[in-house]
């Protein structure tokens, strides 16, 4: 322990040439074709749809309340999402969603690595989209590389011009989409393409007209390498169980060139599959090596995998050199074991019972929620005042709210104190001399009510319990508070 | 600075290590893309720029002000205009319409209310108390005893004018300091006093002469607190009947009372507060304890 070393050599900082901080590399990913391709183009085109159309979807709910399928209404403090319908004071339903959320991504990280990355991020899909564009207007990598290198002409002016139109017209479309969840879709349409729209709807589509802009156009890789978090915090998720992007190395090693190694293999000598053609990595949208191995900047969006299988399929060797596979079977591969497959192990059980746990919390509630709601605040100052006839009287604030889409009477009652008086004030009482309170539709009403002792023998705090009952269901909601006296 | 230690590669990773070791942990060479050393750069620009623009920098007695001009008080009274420009349209609403129009409409009579604790705290809490409890000398306004009468009009009169203040329409009217000014003798006032709070039924002295104090309330104070001592709110006389006491009901406050005679005063608040506010606090005061109707 004495002679460990206790300070860090800052004095010999290193050999200076080597740079802190590096240049950017342009990536020119190569297209590809392939079964991962395939369903990358598929979920592009199934969540930019839901994505850019859901808000012109319809749902009615009756004449007060509006007809977009998911509408986020700041301005009334309602959230619609198509049968439910969510007030200010239950926004844990979204922290609910958000803990699901993630929870599900460790669940996908546990069985699959990082698939959320390579295929439902929308970094990637509009990253994707944005390499469509530059691809069809400006060729495959090769042409890229070259016009890039090369001094501008007029027309590699003009394709480049063209290129960020139609990305800065896809930003546009994205931020003007974005700002259709806050307001009536077609409405919004119409007033923005008149001029007419609120300031904060052309504020936000700027600004996510830039963002996506930057992002998809430029930035790409580097949000996922640099400035997002969940490679990090998936590094320490993940284990040898999961399925991820792996270069067979047991199989694909010693690597050579196609010729060389056949070679080899004819002497009997050693030989991988990978024949070192670079395939894998000019395919690779974040310029990834995957036979390093596991590595952060690696997405799994399973490009490799297409680029790779079509070289194999070329020259005739097994598919799949790169797949989908876990640590553990390239272990087993070289060991000699059987490969196994471990979806259901404690890791993903508990991932899976949390979700199961959440959801169905959020469900139960949602489904036990009442359309009739009452809070009621105790006045504080003063606690409670002696009337002329010597009873006591105690002030509340009365708060009911009528979730309903339809104007709804209540009845308030007061239990636990007997023959206490319950009076409102401004509101009615009727024949029965029930205290009744109207809502209109979807609304919120503060009421005062007044309970009043029969005589002054109260003792000083009494329990008493507030029912508020929906004339028209008979729905109840009960809130308990203190009858005070001297 | 030294150049005797080799650029050395981590043999696992490949990569190079940037020569830093602490308790034999080295650091690889990892470099961060120059962008983010560029943006590292624009925000200390921006934050001297920001300096420069806002108000930034505590002075011994004062602060930098910031070439842009910004006040924080100036965008306080932007807000409030604007708040006051979003209530305009009920503020103009409750201006025309009669303090009953307000309290039939529901959403007229939750502003006013909202309007008028507003106004409450700031102007009536001092004495009145926040909720408007009230204390010694001071009415308690949850209550439904009305010195001064506790139907809307009244309530709006009492705020308007005041009572004992200094406005002609004020209410005016005080008790005399029968004791002080020889109009009663010691005897007398507690006589008296004892014969007041038997009529709400508190415990007398032993031996009290209750028949020789009604004789003395009938010839001094019924004229004010009426002949069964059940007050009268144009003179602002108490219920000596009922439970509740403005300054108490011990009989040493009694007889201190009437040796001094009373008279609390309010403001007048005409002129001071504008009608649609005097409105809306009439709204709020007769909601605190249910007030009285016409």
């Amino acid at each position: 322990m004495a002679d460990a070393p206790v300070s860090p050599s800052l004095t010999n900082s290193g050999p200076e040439d080597a740079p802190l901080y590096a240049p950017r590399k342009q990536i020119y990913p190569q297209a590809v074709k392939g079964r991962f391709r395939t369903i990358k183009w598929v979920v592009l085109a199934v969540t930019l749809g839901i994505y850019y159309l859901l808000p012109f979807l319809r749902w009615d709910r009756g004449p007060h309340a509006p007809d977009q399928a998911i509408l986020v209404d700041l301005a009334q403090g309602r959230f619609y999402f198509f049968f439910i319908e969510i007030w200010p004071q239950e926004v844990y339903y979204f922290t609910g969603l958000l803990v699901l959320a993630a929870l599900v991504l460790f669940l996908m990280n546990a069985v699959a690595g990082r698939v959320w990355c390579g295929y439902l991020c929308p970094q990637t899909v509009w990253t994707d989209l944005f390499y469509a564009v530059e691809r069809w207007i400006e060729g495959d990598r090769r042409d890229r590389m070259r016009k890039d290198r090369e001094k501008l002409t007029l027309k590699t002016a003009a394709q480049k011009s063209l290129k960020h139109f139609i990305w800065l017209m896809i930003a546009w479309w994205t931020g003007g989409a974005w700002v259709l969840y806050f307001a009536d879709a077609p409405t919004l349409v119409r007033e923005l393409a008149t001029f007419q729209a609120p300031m904060i709807a052309y504020v936000w589509i700027g600004i996510l007209t830039f963002t996506t802009y930057t992002l998809a156009g430029f930035m790409r890789e580097q949000v996922c390498t640099y400035m997002c978090p969940w490679p990090r915090i998936q590094a320490a998720l993940t284990d040898e169980y999961a399925l991820n992007v792996t270069y067979r190395y047991d199989r694909g090693e010693p690597r050579g060139s196609m010729k060389k190694n056949e070679a080899m293999r004819l002497q009997g000598q050693p030989a991988g599959d990978c024949i070192d053609c670079y395939q894998c990595v000019n395919v690779c949208p974040t310029g990834v090596d995957i036979r390093k191995g596991l590595q952060l900047d690696c997405i799994q969006c399973g490009l490799c995998i297409d680029a790779c299988n079509t070289v194999m399929e070329k020259i005739n060797r097994p598919l799949n050199l790169i797949a989908y596979d876990t640590e553990m079977n390239v272990k087993a591969r070289i060991e000699g074991r059987s490969e196994t497959r471990h979806i259901v192990r404690p890791r993903t059980i508990f991932y899976a019972a949390i979700i199961a746990l959440v959801g169905a919390t959020m469900i139960g509630s949602l489904a036990m929620r009442r359309t009739v709601y009452l809070s009621v605040m105790h006045d504080r100052n003063p606690l409670y005042v002696h009337l002329s006839d010597g009873s006591i009287r105690n002030g509340f604030t009365v708060r009911v709210a009528n979730k309903n889409l339809d104007e709804r009477s209540y009845a308030l009652t007061v239990e636990g104190l007997s023959g206490a008086k319950l009076d409102i004030v401004g509101g009615e009482i009727d024949q029965q001399g029930q205290v009744v309170v109207k809502v209109g539709p979807d609304q919120t009403l503060e009421a005062r009510v007044l309970v009043s002792s029969q005589g002054s023998d109260v003792p000083p705090s009494t329990d008493i319990h507030f029912t508020l009952t929906d004339l028209a269901t008979g729905d109840t909601a009960r809130m308990s508070d203190y009858f005070k006296a001297p | 600075m030294a150049h005797d230690i080799q650029e050395k590669v981590d043999a696992v990773s490949g990569v190079t290590t940037t020569g830093h070791s602490w308790d034999n942990i080295e650091e690889l060479n990892n470099p961060l893309p120059r962008w983010w050393l560029w943006t590292f750069y624009f925000t200390i620009v921006w934050a001297i720029a920001y300096c420069i623009a806002y108000p930034a920098w505590p002075l011994v007695s004062s602060y930098t002000k910031g070439v842009l001009g910004w006040q924080s008080r100036d965008a306080v009274e932007v807000e409030l205009a604007a708040l006051k420009d979003l209530r305009s349209g009920m503020t103009a609403k409750l201006a025309a319409s009669s303090l009953d129009e307000i309290k039939q409409d529901p959403e007229m009579f939750a502003f006013a209310r909202a309007q008028g604790k507003a106004a409450f705290g700031d102007n009536c809490a001092p004495c009145h108390g926040a909720g408007g409890g009230g204390a010694k000398g001071y009415p308690n306004l949850n209550d439904d005893d009305w010195l001064w009468g506790g139907s809307l009009e009244q309530i709006q009169q009492t705020i308007r004018f005041g009572v004992r203040s200094t406005s002609d329409e004020g209410h005016s009217g005080s008790m005399p300091a029968f004791g002080r000014d020889g109009m009663l003798k010691r005897e007398e006032i507690s006589q008296v006093a004892d014969y007041v709070r038997s009529l709400s039924g508190l415990p007398t002295d032993k031996g009290a002469d209750l028949a020789a104090g009604e004789k003395i309330f009938a010839d001094n104070c019924a004229a004010c607190h009426g002949t069964t001592g059940q007050g009268m709110q144009e003179m602002g006389a108490p219920n000596l009947t009922d439970k509740i006491w403005l300054f108490g009901s011990d009989k040493a406050v009694i007889v201190e009372g009437i040796n001094n005679g009373r008279g609390g005063v309010m403001p007048t608040w005409q002129g001071r507060l504008d009608d649609t506010t005097i409105k809306a606090l009439t709204l709020y005061v007769h909601s605190l304890g249910g007030g009285q109707n016409p």
